[in-house]
């Protein structure tokens, strides 16, 4: 699967190409992207910490290799910025939160093994709503990232810093992760392809943890055939990951050239309501090309989806709110010393978290609490249970589903910052295929006042090459999108 | 279903969840989460009776390794990422009731 043709039209794979056949070396392509963060990230703010050191250590690695005629792996000198909840081995990994500010975890994230052992060379840790909870990236405790197509505005989240990094040309490709759009959401806003995996098709070993039955690991590129090399080279089985599936994954790349011919393609109308004329707009354009292809396009209904976001404000919330008990001044992070140990949690807990995990640590609690489980928590799990159901049922008639990524596109800093319900209808249009452990995958289509809008695909569990043949066809066929300055490199 | 959470009902999830909260942070969250339980009221007057819930979007089982020894993360390494640690150990604060 390794074949010279990954390069044809995309920059990170071009890049791999050109630093396995020598004509190209990895430090050069290194230099030249932090050329790029040294000009511009001052003001964009994409990055926790740049890995200077560790960075040009490892491309003079990629180069040997090369130099001694091995071969350093299908993304050999091609940089990757990582989202700052992955693990990585002595390196500062803080979730953009004061409670693990200067924590330096004790392994790599198996996806941080998987891509260093194909030869990527990791260029620093992104900026994220704190624990990944927002879709803005201004809840981070060390300041918001900016849309590099706007410096005004946000750049999505919660994987914000990894989207801007990309969009910004800091780096070819990036991983997220997405819990309820955070990966989509930010690539729409930012301009660039965003994929959330099949839960369980890419390992959360090292992924810290925010909701476990929804979080999932994916890649940020400018092209679907980027996406896919990345997808290909992190997904599979991990027994360090009890939720990691079985099984070879699919592949996607050579599938990707198979079109949509003859495919039944549903537009979900529960998902067009409500947004934006013009991202309704984008996706009603996108369903005309895929019928231009030969795709059989129908507008579908998927109707339990319109109760996904206030499922997920439930069991996400819970779910955080159990794992981030953890955090409690013992064994790691940040300790604000009490007079006793329950003064000392209190202490920790109040000054290592800022208001929005507060806010979903509370939520959560109470929604798991004594009588209000069943009212919220269990009634939010059935709800889960409908919406698959009517996904299952659609499934049925169509190969993928079509729909918005977001509302609308990315909005000023501070527009949703007082009023945190309005800042969550951000994710309404992401969140049922977390609900639901599909994957969905956003993809540049059009614009709104010079600004970068997505279209969604979405496919059932393990549909990934169904979903990446859509994507890579929508892509053929797009819109000129906007650039920001820096763009590709 | 849609009450609105009180100011008591967020001191006293704040406690649950070990949180030390501000009287004004008290009020802010209450409004604030009244707000998302509103919301979720749609979903807490669905009638579902019958609908099994799903905890987990797969049907995954639970997974066991082979058991057989093998390394773990050192202990020294574990307890330098410690605020406290002594004589191998995690060092905290007197428990409640226990003498200093």
């Amino acid at each position: 699967m390794s074949s010279g043709q990954e390069g044809a039209s995309s920059p990170a794979a071009g890049l791999a190409a050109a630093v396995r056949e020598g004509r190209a070396s990895a430090v050069e392509v290194l230099e030249r992207h932090l050329g790029a963060i040294a000009e511009r990230d001052p003001e964009i703010h994409a990055f926790n910490l740049v890995m200077v050191d560790e960075a040009r250590r490892r491309a003079e690695t990629v180069d040997g290799a090369v130099a001694r005629g091995e071969d350093p792996g299908r993304l050999a000198g091609v940089p990757v910025a990582l989202k700052d909840n992955l693990c990585t081995r002595g390196v500062p990994t803080s979730c953009s939160s004061k409670i693990l500010a200067s924590w330096r975890p004790p392994y790599d994230a198996t996806v941080v093994e998987r891509i260093t052992a194909a030869g990527a060379v990791v260029v620093g840790k992104t900026n994220l709503d704190e624990f990944a909870m927002g879709s803005s990236t201004e809840n981070s405790a060390f300041g918001p990232t900016r849309n590099p197509h706007d410096p005004a505005r946000v750049p999505g989240g919660s994987s914000g810093g990894s989207a801007a990094a990309v969009a910004a040309g800091f780096a070819p490709l990036a991983l997220g992760s997405d819990t309820g759009g955070s990966i989509r959401q930010p690539a729409a806003l930012c301009g660039v392809v965003g994929v959330k995996p099949t839960y369980g098709l890419v390992s959360r070993y090292g992924l810290v943890a925010f909701a476990s039955s929804l979080d999932q690991i994916g890649p940020f590129a400018h092209t679907v055939r980027d996406a896919a090399l990345l997808f290909e080279v992190i997904a599979g089985h991990d027994p360090m990951d009890s939720t990691s599936l079985d099984g070879p994954a699919p592949s996607v790349l050579d599938a990707i050239p198979m079109g949509v011919e003859g495919m039944r393609v549903g537009l979900v109308s529960e998902l067009l309501a409500g947004v934006e004329p013009a991202a309704a707009a984008a996706v009603e354009a996108a369903a005309e090309a895929l019928t231009g292809m030969g795709a059989k396009v129908e507008t579908t209904s998927v109707p339990a989806t319109v109760y996904g976001l206030s499922a997920y404000y439930l069991i996400a919330p819970a779910e955080a709110s159990s794992n981030l008990a953890r955090y409690d001044g013992v064994r790691y992070g940040l300790r604000v010393e009490g007079e006793d140990v329950a003064a000392m949690f209190g202490a920790t807990r109040q000054a290592g978290f800022g208001a929005e995990v507060k806010r979903r640590i509370m939520l959560g609690t109470y929604a798991l609490s004594a009588g209000y489980y069943d009212a919220y928590y269990g009634q939010a799990q059935r709800v889960r249970t409908l919406i698959i159901r009517d996904f299952e049922e659609a499934y049925r008639s169509f190969d993928a589903l079509l729909a918005p990524t977001t509302p609308g596109p990315a909005f000023p800093l501070g527009a949703k910052t007082q009023d945190p319900l309005s800042m969550y209808m951000s994710d309404v249009c992401t969140i049922p295929s977390n609900l639901a452990g599909h994957p969905a995958m956003s993809i540049p289509w059009g614009s709104s006042d010079g600004l970068p809008l997505g279209v969604q695909v979405m496919a059932p569990a393990l549909g990934e090459a169904v979903m990446f043949r859509v994507a890579a066809a929508l892509e053929g066929e797009a819109p000129p999108a906007p650039v920001p300055a820096g763009g590709r490199r | 279903m849609a009450e609105r959470i009180s100011a008591a009902d967020v001191a006293h999830v704040a406690h649950l969840a070990r949180l030390k909260v501000s009287e004004e942070e008290i009020a802010l969250f209450a409004a604030q989460l009244g707000a998302v339980l509103e919301h979720a009221a749609d979903v807490a007057a669905l009638d579902t009776a019958g609908v099994p819930p799903t905890a987990h979007p797969l049907p995954v089982r639970n997974v066991l390794r082979a058991d057989e020894e093998r390394p773990s993360l050192d202990r020294q390494t574990v307890l330098d990422q410690a605020p406290r640690a002594e004589d191998d150990r995690f060092r905290v604060p007197r428990i409640l009731g226990e003498a200093p």
